[in-house]
Order: structure tokens, then C-alpha cells, then sequence
């Protein structure tokens, strides 16, 4: 039996940054909020203390901040041709679960990606013609540009407590920031972060060899901070436990500690965790969200809370889990092309190469989340010619430890035996004295990459898995070609004393280890309901009332990380809900 | 190397200083901490097994020898308690499946489709244990825990290498890379776990264990090796 709710203004699926962000900017405007979360309540204070927060196999190879297989998992296949079947073990990607989500163990790399995303196809149309993107290549223009982003990016990283260094403000280029960025309005609320060996050693080389080295703009606050919401950030500890675990300094920016305490803080909002949303109830129009259904995992008694408003705000790939789930919207159709929902799934890739030096001391375990340095001057650089290697996007090179705990990080050169006497010798003198340097690349769609239902395996509700089909095609090919020839030659310059040089062949998607949780599309963002399952708001074209939030809109994937723009987005939706939708709810335009 | 009790009280004092206001609080045994103390050098508690059977701690003994051998660098296996950490992950929860979805129909799967195994952790060692004993009394004429180095390191290759065929049971890769992966933790992971006993793993390569507060270090220990006393979860607790 379904338990009936007293309705609500505005119920929120999910509490990361973006259901915080949201959470705090409707309950600051006087609506009635409810949340509803899967996982658990957790705290800095409680949960990421010292010492128990310091423990590799725990979070990392245990992965106790992360969705649970066991109650919800993926089926994935490489092609229409393969049988799907479930990742049993999550590890390519891995989505936080619980209070703050994903952010709790992120790194906390936060860019601002530029026109050059949000008008993709017009431009390389523009400047190489149509011809250049290939027929399968399923990118097009978003429909939102920078400039309307600009002050919401400005937003996010002074909440976040971004430490960085900008390279344009408004225009006039910046020593020693990225000189591709967008223009920003002012510099990072936060001074970059200090340089490790390996970071200094990087950035050498890329200015011997004419590129233009940057620090990593990263939320983790290089100083202590107060941001403008009066949220207080500990200074980064360079703890070297970073990716994967929540930060008992409270130096990471996360929504645990700034949005999330704040909505808390308000009578109109109410947190319920422990709460799993199964689906999303429409009217008999199939017009209008009337709200939610859920699950109390502590009873397993079934909820319906009615709400004005529906925000799913979960891990990219649930929200388009819940979409296919609720029926809302055409599923995308892979062989004919049609459809919405499900559609341009994309996702990271990148090449690398492994640095041996005899005699030096990289201390690898004094490292932040963001002491990397970077260059983007085979990415946000415009004017780098694709002709010539023929791909469409590109990639960031960067170089800087993060998160080298012994069990997964323990370079050892080509030939030496994996166990033995020999193993050991040659462990205990390269793990202090290795780096690597590497690339990322955003995947670009392809029609083929997508997600449906899977007609097999379900999960402890009962309802059918997320089925993904992905893998990689020529473009990214291209790409890591091309990016293994400049970090080779980078890490040429540096002169090691032994090379694992970065190389790029065709190869299949493998679900098992871990490669980046940057899952991006599924609900695209476009300019009209014929490309796109919601407008530049974030606002679903076939439930006007419905808010979809989150890497889900990204109509393809980029070089940079996504957070940035997730959470200037989640800004920019807040206050188009808050200035504009509340006094007359409908379509935004 | 010697860990003073002083050494934990200034990387406590530290810990409080070092994060500023976000970290008040986050300390409540930090008095007691600060009273008592184990010497890290200690010998720890002799540790029994949870889960494998006699054939199965002989085997797994055997393993870990053979893969961490005694030296100047480091004790063997068993006394780093790698046998033990692998025994104590099998009978706790990870073994028993936690996290693991695992529910039918079972396939074989492509290998970029990850482990499709209709068993635990627990459950795929021991009929591994059994079947690798099966090929080694076909291959050598006895158990591997009764073979010779040389068969050993020759049988645990062919493993690592897919090349073991476990009649009508799992593949032998996919077991060889759980073990692997089981001694690489036993070896790595704290000490709380019964494994890299008085940090025998994280000595050999120098890394500081859970001690963290390294916004200074980052200049002072600027391609310098760091060299710190090395502190478990149970020493700061």
C-alpha cells in the first residue's frame, strides 16, 4: 500500500551539489522543500574524521562511499551486437551515495567550459566545414552560451572555494592562468594551490616547449576560507587522500558542508534519507509531474509525495535511469535515430606515460586532489589546427600526484617480475621516484552510445536495470594518437631514466577498472523538444513542471571536468525557477 | 625506527592546529590518545583463521611466501600476516559478496564485461584452492603447498597467464588477479586489517601511513625523501 503525502512546492531526488544547490536557493525563496536521498546522513565531524578517514582499502578498493551493486547496478555491452550484461562490480565509474554525493570524494576539478562546447557543431562547421564531423558524430549546439553562464560560474567557485589562478579577466590575459579560457569577471576566490615535484617538473617542460603550464583550478581551498554564504573551508592539508574520500578538514569544497546545512537550517525544508524515489508520477495529460514515488529503505513501506515541482538532482545516470523508468519522454532508438531519452551517452579517455627517475625523491603521498599542473593548448585553444589529425575536441595534458596510496599506486619499470625479491626491490626505489604525465579527452557522442532499459537483470526494486552500450570510436582513436606524441615529447624533454611512453591503439570500453565517473548525457539540453529532452533551464519539454539537473543535459562530453558547469547550471536553473517559473509557471523562454 | 608516544601527541596537536575552525571536534578520543600507547614495534597478537580449511591455509601460506619472500627489505608473507588479511577479508563481509550484484541468469561474458561468476569472493577461493591443488598434483605429483620453488613460481605464472585450465570451474585468471589483488592489500593495507604487520609494506617503500598534514612538507620536502615515523589507524585511535 502507497501512502499518499501532504502535497508540497518542490521535491528534490537526490542531494549532491546540485539537489543542495537547489534545496537552498527554493527554501531561501519561501517554497516548501523536501528532499529525498538514498544514502545516509554523513558529516565531516563524524564520518571523515581522523584517523579512520585515512584508510585506503576502506575507500578506495572497498568503496564505501559509493552506490552499492548489490540494490542497483548497470548492465553494459560495447555494441548493439553484444549481450548486455550486469557490472557486477562497480569500478569504471563510481557515484558517491549519500549526502552530498559524488562531491564528497571528488577532487574537486572545477572549469568553465566555453562556447566552444555549448556551440560545437556551428562551429567546426564554421571553420572546417560539415564534411569534418563525422555522420555518426551525433554533437550539436546546446542552445546556452558563456556569457549567459558567466556570473553563475563566478557563483559555484566562490561557493566551492575554488583555488586557482585565473588566465582572463574580462579579456586581458593573465600570466600564469590558462590563456584559452573564457573571460572570466574576476580572478578565483582562492589562490592556487602550492606545486609539487612532479607538478614543477611538468610545467618546465610545457614552457620549454612553448605551451602555455596553469595550476589546476581545483575546490580545494589553498588557504582557510569563508565563503560568501558564510560556510567556513579548513585549509587543504596536501593529505594525499583526496579522490575517493570525504575530507575531514572540510577543505574540499562539497554541498555537505556550505548549500546543504544552510536549506537545513530553514522550517520550510525537510530531508528524508534512506529514501529511494522509484519513479516520477505524471497526470492523465502525461503532462505535468504530480511528484514522486519512494521507498523507506528502513521499512521498505512505499511513499507517494505529491510536489508543484520535480527536481531530479541524482548521479547523472540515475536521473536518466528514472526518466526511462517513469515513461516520460520518447526512449532513444539507436537504429533509427530517433528518440530522446537515453540518448548521447559520452564519457572520458585519455592516454599517459610512466616517468622513472633515478635520484629523485617525488614523495608522491604529499598531494592534493588538484596539484596538477596543466596546458589546454590542445583543447581550449581554438586556433590549434584539427585539420591535419582530423578529430573533432581534443585534450588537456597534465602531471601531478593525486591520491598515490600503496595498494593502487606502485610504479615499477617494463620487465620487472610482478612478485618476488625482485617485485620488492624494485618497488621500494621507484614508488618515491616515478611520475606520469597524461591526457583527458571528452568522447564524443555517437549514435550507437546510449542508454536504454535492460530486459533481463533488475535491481531490489524489482524495475529493470539501466542498460548502457558504449565504446569508444575513431575520433577517440585520433585523439590519444595524437596526445600520446606531445606527452611523449614532454616527457622526452624531461630526460628519465626510464620512459613508458604513452601510445593509443583501438580499443573496447571494459567496465572493470576504474577510468573517470565523468558520465555525461542521456537527458541532452537543445534548442527545441525535436533534439533535446529539456531547454536551456534544464527544464523537461515534455513535463514543463519537471527539472532535470545535471551532467544528464550534456549534449557531448569535454576535455575539461564537468562539475564546473554542473553546478553553474544548478545556479542558473535556481534562479530562472525562482525569478521567473514560481510567478508563472510554464515553459521557460 | 622508533614511534614515540610524543610523536602521535604533536601530529594530534597538528591535526587541530594545521586544519583550523572546520576541524574542532573532530578528535574525541584525542585525550585519551594522548595517555596511552601501543609501541608500534610491538609483535602483534597471534592471529588464527576465520575461513579456510587446513588445505586452504597451506596453500594460501604457501602463496604468500613465495610472492613476498624474506629479505633485507621485508619478512616473509605469513609474517606480515598477508595469509591472515586475505583469511579475515574472505570470512567478513567483501567476501560473503557484499557489494557485488548477484543475481542471475550468470553468463560467461567478454572480458570487457568484468566478473560474471555466480560466485563470493569465498566462494571462488575455495573451489580455486582445490582445482590449482587437482592441476599441481596432475602437473608435479603433489599439493602446491608441497611443490618446489620452482614449480611454484612456474605454476603461478602459467596462472597469472590464463594458462591453467580448471576443468569445469572458474577461470584461473580471474582467480589468479582476486589473489593478486588480495596480496597486493594484505600488504598495503592498514594493520587493522591483519595484514602489513609493523607496516612491513609501507616501510619497504617509505609511505607514512596515515599520517597526513603535509601543507608545510610540500617545500620542506621538496625532492627530499620524507622521513616521518609511520602511523596505523590503531596508533592514532
Amino acid at each position: 500500500m502507497v501512502t499518499k503525502l501532504k502535497q508540497v512546492d518542490a521535491v528534490i531526488v537526490g542531494m549532491g551539489w546540485t539537489g543542495g544547490i537547489l534545496a537552498k536557493e527554493l527554501a531561501e525563496a519561501g517554497l516548501k522543500v523536501v528532499a529525498l536521498e538514498r544514502g545516509d546522513m554523513r558529516t565531516a565531524q563524524n564520518d571523515y574524521a581522523l584517523p579512520n578517514i585515512r584508510d585506503e582499502l576502506r575507500y578506495v578498493v572497498r568503496q564505501e562511499l559509493m552506490q552499492n551493486a548489490t540494490r542497483d547496478t548497470l548492465t553494459a555491452r560495447n555494441n548493439l551486437s553484444q549481450e548486455a550484461l550486469p557490472i557486477r562490480r562497480l569500478g569504471s565509474f563510481l557515484p558517491g551515495e549519500g549526502v552530498g554525493g559524488s562531491a564528497i570524494h571528488w577532487s574537486g576539478g572545477t572549469w568553465r567550459w566555453t562556447d566552444m562546447e555549448f556551440k560545437i557543431r556551428s562551429m567546426y562547421e564554421e571553420r572546417y566545414g560539415k564534411k569534418f564531423i563525422p555522420a555518426d558524430m551525433t554533437i550539436q549546439d546546446w542552445g546556452i552560451t558563456y556569457a549567459e553562464l558567466e556570473p553563475y560560474y563566478d557563483k559555484f567557485e566562490a561557493i566551492a572555494g575554488v583555488s586557482g589562478k585565473a588566465g582572463n579577466i574580462k579579456g586581458a590575459i593573465q600570466n600564469g592562468g590558462n590563456p584559452f579560457e573564457g573571460p572570466r569577471s574576476r580572478d578565483y576566490p582562492l589562490p592556487p594551490l602550492k606545486s609539487i615535484l612532479s607538478s614543477k617538473l611538468f610545467e618546465g617542460a610545457a614552457k620549454d616547449l612553448g605551451y602555455h603550464p596553469f595550476p589546476r583550478p581545483a575546490a580545494n581551498a589553498s588557504k582557510a576560507y569563508t565563503n560568501p554564504d558564510g560556510s567556513h573551508f579548513g585549509a587543504c592539508q596536501y593529505c594525499g587522500y583526496c579522490q575517493r574520500f570525504g575530507c575531514e578538514a572540510n577543505a574540499k569544497g562539497g554541498p555537505q558542508m556550505t548549500v546543504i546545512p544552510i536549506a537545513m537550517s530553514k522550517p520550510n525544508f525537510e530531508l528524508r534519507t534512506q529514501s529511494w524515489v522509484t519513479k516520477v508520477l505524471k497526470d492523465a495529460s502525461g503532462k505535468k509531474a504530480t511528484g514522486v514515488l519512494y521507498t523507506n529503505l528502513v521499512t521498505g513501506e512505499e511513499y507517494e509525495q505529491p510536489a508543484s515541482i520535480v527536481l531530479l538532482c541524482a548521479f547523472a545516470f540515475n536521473n536518466v535511469h528514472l526518466m526511462l523508468l517513469s515513461g516520460i519522454g520518447k526512449p532513444y532508438d539507436p537504429v533509427s535515430g530517433k528518440g530522446i531519452i537515453g540518448k548521447n551517452y559520452a564519457y572520458d579517455t585519455g592516454v599517459g606515460s610512466t616517468l622513472f627517475f633515478e635520484g629523485k625523491s617525488f614523495n608522491p603521498f604529499i598531494s592534493a586532489g588538484g596539484t596538477n599542473t596543466v596546458i589546454d593548448d590542445f583543447y581550449g585553444n581554438w586556433d590549434f589546427d584539427r585539420t591535419g589529425p582530423g578529430f573533432v575536441g581534443g585534450y588537456i595534458v597534465s602531471a601531478g600526484h593525486n591520491t598515490a596510496l600503496p595498494i593502487g599506486y606502485r610504479p615499477t619499470p617494463p620487465g620487472t617480475p610482478r612478485w618476488g625479491k625482485e617485485w620488492k626491490a624494485a618497488t621500494a626505489k621507484w614508488y618515491q621516484t616515478s611520475m606520469a604525465i597524461t591526457t583527458r579527452s571528452g568522447v564524443l557522442p555517437h549514435r550507437h552510445n546510449y542508454y536504454g532499459l535492460d530486459s533481463t537483470y533488475k535491481n531490489a526494486f524489482g524495475q529493470p536495470l539501466m542498460r548502457l552500450t558504449f565504446d569508444y570510436q575513431e575520433n577517440e582513436l585520433k585523439m590519444g594518437v595524437h596526445g600520446a606524441e606531445i606527452v611523449n615529447r614532454l616527457s622526452q624533454h624531461l630526460n628519465p631514466t626510464h620512459h613508458v611512453k604513452a601510445s593509443s591503439a583501438k580499443r573496447s570500453w571494459n567496465v572493470v577498472p576504474y577510468q573517470s565517473t565523468h558520465s555525461t548525457g542521456g537527458t541532452i539540453m537543445g534548442s527545441s523538444p525535436a533534439n533535446s529532452a529539456v531547454n536551456k533551464y534544464q527544464q523537461s519539454w515534455d513535463c514543463t513542471n519537471l527539472f532535470i539537473l545535471g551532467a544528464n543535459v550534456f549534449a557531448h562530453n569535454s576535455a575539461y571536468q564537468p562539475t564546473g558547469l554542473v553546478g553553474a547550471l544548478a545556479y542558473w536553473t535556481a534562479d530562472a525557477i525562482k525569478n521567473r517559473y514560481i510567478k508563472n509557471p510554464g515553459l521557460l523562454a | 625506527m622508533s614511534d614515540e608516544p610524543s610523536n602521535r601527541r604533536s601530529f594530534l596537536k597538528g591535526a587541530i592546529a594545521g586544519s583550523a575552525a572546520a576541524v574542532s571536534g573532530i578528535l574525541p578520543g584525542s585525550a585519551q590518545a594522548q595517555s596511552t600507547s601501543t609501541p608500534q614495534n610491538a609483535v602483534s597478537a597471534k592471529q588464527g583463521y576465520q575461513y579456510f580449511n587446513l588445505e586452504e591455509q597451506a596453500f594460501i601460506e604457501a602463496v604468500v611466501n613465495h610472492m613476498i619472500p624474506e629479505d633485507d627489505l621485508s619478512p616473509k608473507g605469513t609474517d606480515i600476516g598477508i595469509n591472515i588479511y586475505i583469511d579475515h577479508a574472505l570470512a567478513n563481509g567483501w567476501g560473503k559478496g557484499e557489494r557485488l550484484y548477484n543475481h542471475g541468469p550468470w553468463k560467461k561474458g567478454l572480458p570487457t564485461q568484468g566478473y560474471q561468476l555466480p560466485l563470493t569472493p569465498a566462494e571462488l577461493y575455495r573451489v580455486s584452492i582445490t582445482k590449482s591443488n587437482i592441476v599441481c598434483t596432475e602437473r608435479y605429483g603433489k599439493w602446491f603447498d608441497q611443490i618446489s620453488v620452482a614449480q611454484r613460481q612456474e605454476f603461478l605464472v602459467a596462472l597469472s597467464s590464463g594458462k591453467v585450465d580448471f576443468k569445469d570451474g572458474p577461470s584461473s585468471k580471474t582467480f589468479f588477479d582476486m589473489l593478486y589483488q588480495n596480496v597486493m592489500e594484505g600488504m598495503f593495507s592498514d594493520p587493522i586489517y591483519g595484514g602489513n604487520q609493523n607496516k612491513a609494506g609501507w616501510r619497504l617503500i617509505g609511505f607514512p601511513g596515515a599520517i597526513s598534514l603535509h601543507a608545510q612538507d610540500v617545500e620542506i620536502y621538496l625532492d627530499k625523501k620524507y622521513t616521518a615515523p609511520i602511523f596505523g589507524i590503531a596508533d592514532l585511535s
